[in-house]
């Protein structure tokens, strides 16, 4: 059949096992992207996946690689210590959602970021805890509804939501922030580059890449309107942008030559 | 008289055996770690065992390792959790509000099999408790001290020597069982100076074909995982785990008999310091006519009992000293089973036991083991 | 046969220090021996304590309650430990700092003014020498040459420092000697 050819396939760096995720969850693009940069950039025998604790907790079964699955909010502390174990030609990417990172993970992920672990995280961001049921998590947005915010998320009680590219983007020493979406194909595209240049970028320091993502179940929105949603309400508060590449480290990094002498 | 002390230095200062060192419990047990082949350390700062990653920040790097200082003692663990799912050999150490930050991440290592050592120099608690010696958390650990169904080898040094010698085999064992291993120690033990000799350093030798190193096409994919959703699986995954610690139950037992071979009145049952300060105990008691011994755990867990078991028959009664409220006397009673008497005695908060202490517990137990025929 | 004896004086004073080198010297003459330091808040400027027990056999508890002998640098060193003394023990005061005698009469004793004599050896600095040459020479729980070696092993390369230092052990040493002889 001459006149066939592939247009679109299933990177070998994905399993055969079928994806868990809700109907409409972008989930699956993130992985289907992360398995495609690998693949492209034929690292699949060095690469170690971290996975979390949340909807992606069965991210291992997706990926062909070797994974170790991390204890909630913990991964960047699991990837650190594979980063400082193996030899250095290895790629190590932790993937988080925003519970897992921006909550309870809080510590180790500003952590690894400032002591510039050289380690990729992609961080899915869709404003709302999805494996244990719809609850508020630190990115969801002012006002909105989930099962611990009946009345819509009170900033006066609980503050707004988590920027975490741009809090990240206050830390010295990582090499590369940024943060795209995958609610249309132009985004998806961003996405995959933002993710490539993460890679490419890791064995010269922390590389970050946030994903705002969707959660249909959660929302309680079909996936078409999620997609609408996200670009309406969660892109205005988290603006798509590279906030850090090389060559452009914060000003402090260059001037800041504090006198040492401590013990004499 | 004079000063006549004016010999040659090298002749007047044989060195009986040359490379006898006289170091602090806690960097010996940093040396002795780094000996056996420990290529990355963990840990976050806390009183009384900071001597541990203070060293190993200077020497590891010596040797290619790497050093890091977390953010938590949570984030430690789970470094370790990383370091040891590449197969290297890594270490944490901490003190017990520490080790009780750790445990859910101790619970990974158990649940995902990868091996590691942790040191715990115990402190008083509850709490924050103070810095002082302490067994307080003696139960903590030899039950697993994470959640679920788990347990870990706890080796429990008396020691600077013994504390170098035991981890060295604590990381042997960690891989042999591909579980963690404890190993506990109080304050007295990191800060003591006491000559030591180390073994060379040797590398590990263990093939770990589970380690997430990165998949070759020659191989299926590894993964560390501890998640098993289906009930039917995760028990079996367990009972594999109790399968792994029944050998270590029958074949890990550590412990040191001490003048007991004479159908003692009394044995004093203790770990660590403890049962150092009982041996100076037992000399002045022994001079008394009484006759008692030592029962000393080197193996907190498993427990001893094959030895312990060789006691209960030709001993009268049994003494627990602990540095704790009366955790070690559980375990006691549970082995004696009701045949011979078991008491309890002990200091806490910190307080060292002085042998005079003891010395006159065991006399108050004598009279009544007299008294009541 | 086990000697022991607790060393305590300000932090600072080089209590310590002349610790571990009495340690390291028995080590050095074959024996067993655990050094043991007071830890926490007090060694934060209060006063600092060690105890170096030193056996023919291994040390059973590396804690002692009744020493055999104590060497005290600063007036609360010896309302602490006098009184914990074994009868018989060795009491060995530096009178620079303490402005008064011991209370008991069933101990040896040696006072000496360590500050001043260590002045005169070359260095204030040294009054822990003079306190470990006293306690040696009037022990005799180690060789000499042992503690001169583990002093020599102490400054390291600083030649100077460590002369000045076994200037003030030595005349310690005698002291000590002379006083029990």
């Amino acid at each position: 059949m001459p006149n066939i050819k592939t247009v679109f396939e299933r990177s070998e760096v994905l399993t055969s096992n079928q994806f868990h995720y809700c109907p409409g969850c972008t989930h699956g693009i993130a992985h289907r992207l992360i398995a495609e940069v690998v693949s492209e950039m034929g690292i699949q025998d060095r690469t170690i996946a971290v996975c979390p604790v949340g909807c992606s907790v069965l991210a291992y079964e997706y990926f062909d690689l070797d994974v170790v699955q991390a204890a909630h909010g913990r991964a960047p502390a699991v990837a650190t210590g594979l980063r400082r174990s193996l030899p250095e030609d290895r790629y190590v990417f932790a993937y988080q959602g925003d519970g897992d990172l921006a909550s309870i993970g809080m510590s180790e992920i500003i952590h690894a970021a400032n002591r510039g672990e050289k380690i990729t995280v992609i961080f899915l961001n869709n404003a709302i805890y999805g494996m244990t049921g719809g609850q508020m998590a630190p990115t969801t947005l002012p006002g909105m509804v989930t099962t611990t915010s009946p009345y819509g998320r009170d900033t006066l009680q609980c503050g707004h939501p988590v920027r975490m590219s741009e809090m990240l983007n206050t830390l010295v020493d990582p090499v590369f922030i940024a943060r795209g979406a995958l609610s249309q194909p132009k985004h998806v595209i961003k996405a995959k580059k933002l993710i490539r240049q993460a890679f490419e970028l890791q064995h010269q320091g922390f590389t970050f890449v946030e994903l705002l993502s969707t959660c249909p179940t959660g929302w309680g929105l079909t996936p078409t309107d999620s997609m609408h949603w996200l670009e309406h309400n969660m892109v205005p508060f988290f603006p798509l942008q590279v906030f850090r590449e090389p060559g452009h480290a914060p000003e402090a990094a260059n001037h800041y030559t504090p006198d040492l002498k401590v013990h004499g | 008289m004079g000063y006549d002390a004016n010999l040659p230095v090298d002749q007047a200062v044989p060195s009986p055996a040359p490379e006898r060192l006289l170091m602090k419990g806690a960097e010996a047990i940093a040396e002795a770690a780094i000996r056996a082949g420990c290529k990355n350390f963990f840990g976050y700062p806390i009183t009384p065992q900071n001597e541990i990653p203070e060293y190993m920040s200077a020497r590891l790097p010596e040797v290619g390792g790497t050093f890091v200082q977390a953010e938590s003692e949570v984030a430690s663990i789970n470094m370790l959790y990383g370091a040891g799912s590449a197969g290297v050999r890594c270490m944490t150490s901490s003190s017990s509000p520490g080790l009780s930050l750790m445990s859910e991440g101790f619970s990974y290592l158990i649940g995902s099999e990868v091996p590691t050592v942790v040191v715990n120099i115990m402190r008083g608690g509850p709490g924050l408790g103070n810095i002082a010696p302490s067994q307080g958390d003696y139960l903590q650990m030899t039950r697993g001290f994470g959640h679920g169904d788990q347990k870990a080898i706890v080796l429990a040094p008396a020691s600077v020597q013994e504390a170098v010698d035991l981890m060295s085999l604590a990381f042997d064992l960690s891989e042999k069982y591909r579980n963690p291993v404890v190993v506990i120690g109080d304050g007295l033990i990191g800060q003591m100076m006491e000559p030591v000799t180390f073994a060379p350093t040797v590398q590990s030798t263990t093939e770990k074909p589970w380690a997430t190193t990165g998949k070759p096409p020659t191989r299926k994919r590894n993964i560390i995982n501890s998640l098993y959703l289906d009930a039917e699986t995760l028990e079996k995954h367990v009972l594999h785990l109790f399968e792994k610690f029944g050998r270590m139950e029958a074949e890990e037992q550590r412990a040191e008999l001490y003048l007991t071979d004479d159908q003692p009145e009394i044995v004093i049952c203790a770990f660590g310091t403890t049962a150092r300060i009982a041996k100076s105990a037992i000399k002045v008691l022994r001079a008394q006519g009484i006759r008692v011994g030592l029962f000393r755990l080197i193996s907190a867990w498993p427990f001893p009992q094959q030895a312990f078991q060789t006691l209960v028959e030709p001993t009268s009664a049994f003494l627990s000293i602990e540095m704790s409220m009366g955790q070690l006397v559980q375990d006691i009673r549970t082995q004696v089973a009701g045949r011979k008497p078991v008491e309890f005695w002990g200091r806490t908060g910190g307080v060292v036991p002085t042998s005079e202490e003891m010395v006159a517990q065991v006399q108050k137990l004598h009279h009544k083991l007299v008294a009541q025929g | 046969m086990t000697d022991d004896v607790v060393m305590a004086g300000f932090g600072g004073q080089g209590l310590m220090a002349i610790g571990k080198i009495l340690a390291k010297a028995a080590m050095q003459d074959g024996r067993h021996v655990t050094w043991l330091p007071s830890y926490g808040p007090e060694m934060r400027g209060g006063t600092a304590n060690c105890v170096v027990v030193m056996d023919d056999e291994p040390v059973a508890s590396p804690v002692v309650q009744h020493a055999r002998a104590a060497i005290v640098m600063n007036k609360q060193s010896i309302d602490k430990f006098e009184p914990t003394l074994v009868p018989g023990g060795l009491l060995v005061v530096n009178s620079s700092l303490i402005d008064r005698h011991a209370d008991r009469t069933d101990l040896r004793v040696v006072e000496l003014p360590a500050n001043t004599l260590a002045e005169a050896a070359g260095s204030e600095k040294s009054a822990n020498m003079v306190m470990l040459g006293a306690y040696v020479g009037a022990s005799g729980v180690v060789s000499g040459a042992s503690v001169e070696h583990a002093i020599e092993l102490n400054f390291g390369g600083k030649k100077a420092v460590a002369e000045t230092a076994l200037a003030a052990y030595r005349r310690g040493f005698e002291l000590g000697r002379a006083a029990v002889a």
